[in-house]
């Protein structure tokens, strides 16, 4: 798998606050990255340096290829800010017009349909912004990052302001935006969101790197609960490994066995874990 | 160049769009209106028009002077319309719009920031520009209706005030990229009075023969030249009106009215080009 997005030593410094201390990331073609930590860990600068919003201090980073900000590296990657706006007078698909003269997207209006079809704002289509809903806006902030079918796309808080049939359109998009090998690096404070559909995920802190991988990797075990008659047996300690034998002697003991689960951390214990670690 | 003709295209339907827009429009008609009602009223209390001797020979035009002075006062406003306009287009361009989240997404297009500032100084220059010949059309011809005059000169004057508006479009997108979109509009009004103190001290320099009031006034024209293109502006409607009925006009109300000189146009050229430097570097070096 070709490298969409890659970041090595990246640094970022305001006066004397350092937002990023030398962050390594990549983000393959097709692979969705989960981008975590708390409220000033340098999610959003790291982001904003990728899409050549801001200037690094020190270090790489690249799209496609090309050094992010370059004309290439803006020509191949999509971007939804956290914080957005569209002029109030404009329609959804004045909008997209707009992004695609920008972006010199030959798509036309096949492309502007395409994408309000995903987005689910095809009723929408002559509506100004300014009577828009804000979950409605950032649905359309999301076509306009897709607009010109980029192969990096960067999200930041994509789904803030969705309720939760919002969400799962999100997630599907994602969904599809993987299957078409578009790699994405999504910022979100919803872990849920992160969970279900990201590959890999990245925890930053105090503006380092303290955890990536795959969550399934991340996630400790946490023993085994198992359903017999009337009352659910908790193994502590014990593994995925260990199920079969429980079982066998469950069963040997006269007992009837309902359900086994494999009890492993979650995403936001991972987490949590990760930026106390990192905070002690 | 394509970026930034789709950013001016951009531009100019926000321009367009804008509430603001109506707002300039009738406040603009309700000036026209004004105007015509003042000059109609002032022709009535002062026709027939006569040329006048003095005394010592001085022959005082009553037409010119009444007519040039009334339109003077005219261009005087119509200047000062077209820095509000060029003001309210262009003082939040960069870090207003950053601030509102509306310059990111244009931003991460592969147009670049050049381009983006050049397709905004455009446009802005564009309606800024239109408006102010209109205006200035509008009250030549209410002018010439009522009391038959017309300037000596036509179209530099038109052209001088334009050239004064795009140089304070100029000064306010180079503001925006960095103050606030409030403080930057506060600052260039600010300048813009600056602008024409320093060009009434001048006259008043001139009148008292005071080296100090000339030299600030020279200064400032240099520093700020869209005082000095209103002024020449000013001193071309008259240009060929000779003895004390031109003196008479030097020293209107909004006096100021001296000629340039054939350096002020690439000057001002140059003017607009170092602004647009300044202005490209910093949006540049820029955080967003």
């Amino acid at each position: 798998m070709a490298v969409a997005f890659s970041a090595r030593g990246l640094a970022k410094r305001y006066g004397n606050v350092t937002a990023l201390g030398g962050v390594d990331v990549s983000v393959e073609e097709g692979e969705l990255v989960g981008l975590l930590g708390p409220n000033g860990a340098g999610k959003s600068t790291l982001v904003k340096i990728g899409c050549g919003l801001v200037r690094a201090s020190a270090g790489q980073a690249e799209v496609c290829g090309a050094a992010a900000g370059s004309r290439e590296a803006r020509a191949a990657m999509g971007y939804l800010a956290e914080l957005f706006r569209f002029p109030g007078w404009y329609s959804a698909d004045e909008v997209l017009e707009l992004h695609q003269r920008l972006a010199a997207s030959s798509g036309g209006e096949a492309e502007r349909t395409e994408l309000l079809q995903l987005v689910g704002l095809m009723d929408a289509r002559a509506r100004r912004v300014e009577d828009m809903s804000k979950g409605m806006q950032q649905r359309l902030g999301i076509a306009q990052a897709l607009v010109g079918t980029p192969r990096m796309l960067f999200l930041d808080e994509p789904t803030s302001a969705l309720d939760p049939a919002g969400r799962r359109t999100v997630r599907g998009l994602l969904e599809e935006l993987r299957q078409r090998g578009v790699a994405v690096l999504l910022n979100s404070h919803l872990l849920s969101e992160i969970e279900l559909v990201c590959d890999r995920v990245v925890i930053l802190d105090h503006g380092v790197v303290v955890t990536t991988g795959r969550t399934e990797d991340l996630a400790r075990p946490r023993g085994v609960e198992i359903d017999v008659d009337g009352a659910v047996r908790k193994y502590e300690g014990a593994t995925r490994e260990d199920v079969p034998q429980i079982v066998k002697q469950l069963v040997a003991a006269g007992e009837s066995v309902y359900g086994v689960r494999v009890l492993t951390s979650t995403l936001e214990e991972i987490y949590l874990e990760a930026v106390e670690a990192d905070s002690a | 160049m394509t970026g930034a003709v789709i950013i001016a295209g951009y531009a100019v339907r926000e321009s367009v769009r804008r509430r603001v827009f109506p707002i300039v429009i009738v406040l603009t008609g309700a000036f026209l209106a004004l105007y015509a009602f003042g000059v109609y009223k002032a022709f009535q209390s002062t026709e027939p028009f006569r040329t006048e001797e003095i005394g010592a020979g001085a022959i005082v035009d009553q037409q010119v002077l009444f007519s040039a002075t009334l339109f003077g006062l005219a261009m005087f406003a119509t200047l000062f319309l077209g820095t509000v306009l060029a003001i309210f287009l262009t003082h939040a361009a960069v870090r207003g719009d950053t601030e509102r989240g509306l310059l990111q997404p244009l931003v991460v297009r592969p147009v670049g920031r050049t381009a983006l500032l050049g397709g905004r100084f455009g446009a802005a220059a564009a309606v800024c520009g239109v408006y102010v010949v209109c205006v200035y059309i509008s009250t030549l011809l209410i002018t010439h209706a009522i009391t038959g005059w017309w300037p000596d000169r036509l179209v530099l004057p038109a052209a001088e005030l334009v050239g004064a508006v795009v140089v304070l479009v100029g000064l306010s997108l180079l503001g925006s990229v960095f103050l606030s979109a409030i403080a930057n509009g506060i600052a260039i009004f600010m300048i813009f009075g600056a602008g024409l103190v320093a060009g009434l001290l001048g006259q008043i320099g001139e009148a008292l023969n005071s080296g100090s009031l000339k030299t600030i006034a020279t200064v400032s024209s240099w520093a700020l030249p869209f005082e000095a293109l209103y002024q020449d502006g000013l001193n071309s409607i008259t240009a060929d009106t000779q003895g004390f009925t031109r003196a008479a006009l030097s020293l209107g109300p909004f006096g100021g009215a001296q000629a340039a000189g054939a350096s002020l146009a690439p000057y001002v050229l140059g003017y607009l080009a170092v602004l647009g430097c300044a202005a490209t570097i910093g949006f540049r070096r820029r955080d967003l």
